[in-house]
């Protein structure tokens, strides 16, 4: 489980406007490119400071490729990377006020407490 | 010594800014007796006359990440520029620039960390809206230097509810004992019941309302004690996934003491209840409320 890079691919995707367009249009693509191309490298470093041991899992690879923020929750994912993302990327679908926000709560409707632990 | 003239306590609603901006036409129900509240809540820190604001917030994973994350922290900059790309996004707030007062920045870091904690401190810290809403509602005319305090309330393993009334006592020792002629007020943001990104998230209340009545009749007696014994960091999880802000509240009471606050309000709103308490430490300082 690398709950740390799932966290820091939300973070670092939903910061950048460029990124979160990419996300939301190609998510294999963009999943694949920052694997490849960011998820070593440490905040405010350059790439040869990269970090040289960090990948997502199968589960969590697939998750981010399928926008499936239900198994994201399961994982751990921080629940607010996560919502704030997709705020960012799927409110504009939706017609009535809060429509995306009340669709992604009932996606996860069926759980109950307590919740899976965010801790990192 | 410096003089604690207010403290003041609430949520930080990050949609209030755009509502309150709305035309009458296109506000919904509930704007009105909102900016209603507001202006009335404003007027508790106007009657103090602050010089010097402390904000009491918690970054959003904005600044502080999960690779280098502070328990707490102190801002020391001149300046601090404010809400971050995806604040303007999502909830249409404005870029701000708010002045720092850095000597008060440099007394709270040494005495806090000579007091037993070790505080971090950031000399370049973009404040997000956990600060910028609490200026956006008391304080809309951005006038007064801040000393910003940031607390994980976020990113777990945070510290225990203890931990966060400890620090409000330590605050209210600091700024009592501050060498200096000015006035302060401290204003603390965080939320009562509160659940984000799961599925409990935007209902009609916030996601559950006995707590918040609970919270709200903690602060507003000052029963420090029985807010206490009634919450730890795992019942935290029970209101809602995002209920641990509460412990901003519960800083904000360690600076009041076991003293009732002077004004207290709320407003049941969908997806969650604002709440605002002032406490005025000594009343001689304050004006004439007419």
């Amino acid at each position: 489980m690398s709950r740390y890079l799932v966290n820091k691919f939300l973070f670092t995707v939903d910061r950048d406007t460029d990124l979160t367009e990419r996300y939301r249009r190609d998510p294999v693509a963009t999943v694949a490119w920052w694997e490849r191309e960011r998820a070593n490298r440490v905040l405010g470093s350059i790439p040869a400071e990269d970090t040289t041991w960090l990948s997502f899992t199968d589960e969590e690879r697939t998750a981010l490729e399928a926008h499936d923020h239900v198994t994201l929750f399961g994982l751990g994912a921080h629940p607010f990377l996560t919502l704030t993302l997709w705020i960012a990327m799927f409110e504009r679908d939706w017609d009535e006020p809060l429509g995306m926000q009340l669709d992604y709560a009932r996606q996860l409707a069926h759980l109950g407490l307590p919740y899976p632990s965010i801790e990192t | 010594m410096a003089k604690l003239v207010a403290i003041l306590a609430t949520t930080h609603h990050p949609f209030y800014y755009r509502t309150s901006q709305l035309p009458p036409e296109e506000a919904p129900p509930f704007a009105a007796e909102w900016v209603s509240k507001v202006a009335t809540y404003r007027e508790t820190l106007t009657r103090a006359r602050p010089d010097v604001l402390v904000m009491v917030g918690s970054d959003h994973f904005h600044q502080l990440w999960l690779d280098n994350m502070p328990q707490f922290l102190v801002g020391k900059a001149p300046f601090y520029d404010g809400n971050w790309e995806n604040e303007v996004r999502e909830f249409g707030l404005p870029k701000m620039l708010l002045r720092g007062h850095e000597e008060l920045s440099a007394y709270m870091l040494r005495e806090g960390i000579d007091k037993g904690f070790d505080l971090a401190f950031s000399n370049e810290l973009r404040v997000d809206h956990s600060v910028t809403c609490p200026i956006l509602t008391v304080r809309p005319q951005n006038d007064l230097p801040i000393v910003p305090i940031y607390t994980n309330i976020f990113a777990p393993p945070l510290p225990r509810p203890e931990r966060f009334v400890q620090l409000g006592r330590t605050i209210r020792e600091i700024i009592d004992a501050w060498p200096s002629d000015l006035r302060v007020a401290v204003i603390g943001t965080g939320h009562l019941s509160l659940e984000l990104g799961g599925p409990r998230q935007f209902g009609p209340h916030g996601p559950d309302p006995e707590f918040d009545a609970r919270a709200v009749d903690w602060i507003s007696r000052g029963d420090i004690d029985g807010c206490l014994a009634g919450v730890s960091l795992d019942s935290l999880h029970e209101p809602g996934n995002a209920t641990h802000g509460f412990m901003d509240f519960m800083l904000m009471m360690g600076i009041a003491g076991y003293a009732k606050a002077d004004h207290t309000d709320s407003l049941d709103l969908f997806h969650t209840m604002e709440a605002y308490f002032t406490w005025y430490p000594n009343p001689e300082l304050i004006g004439d409320p007419s």
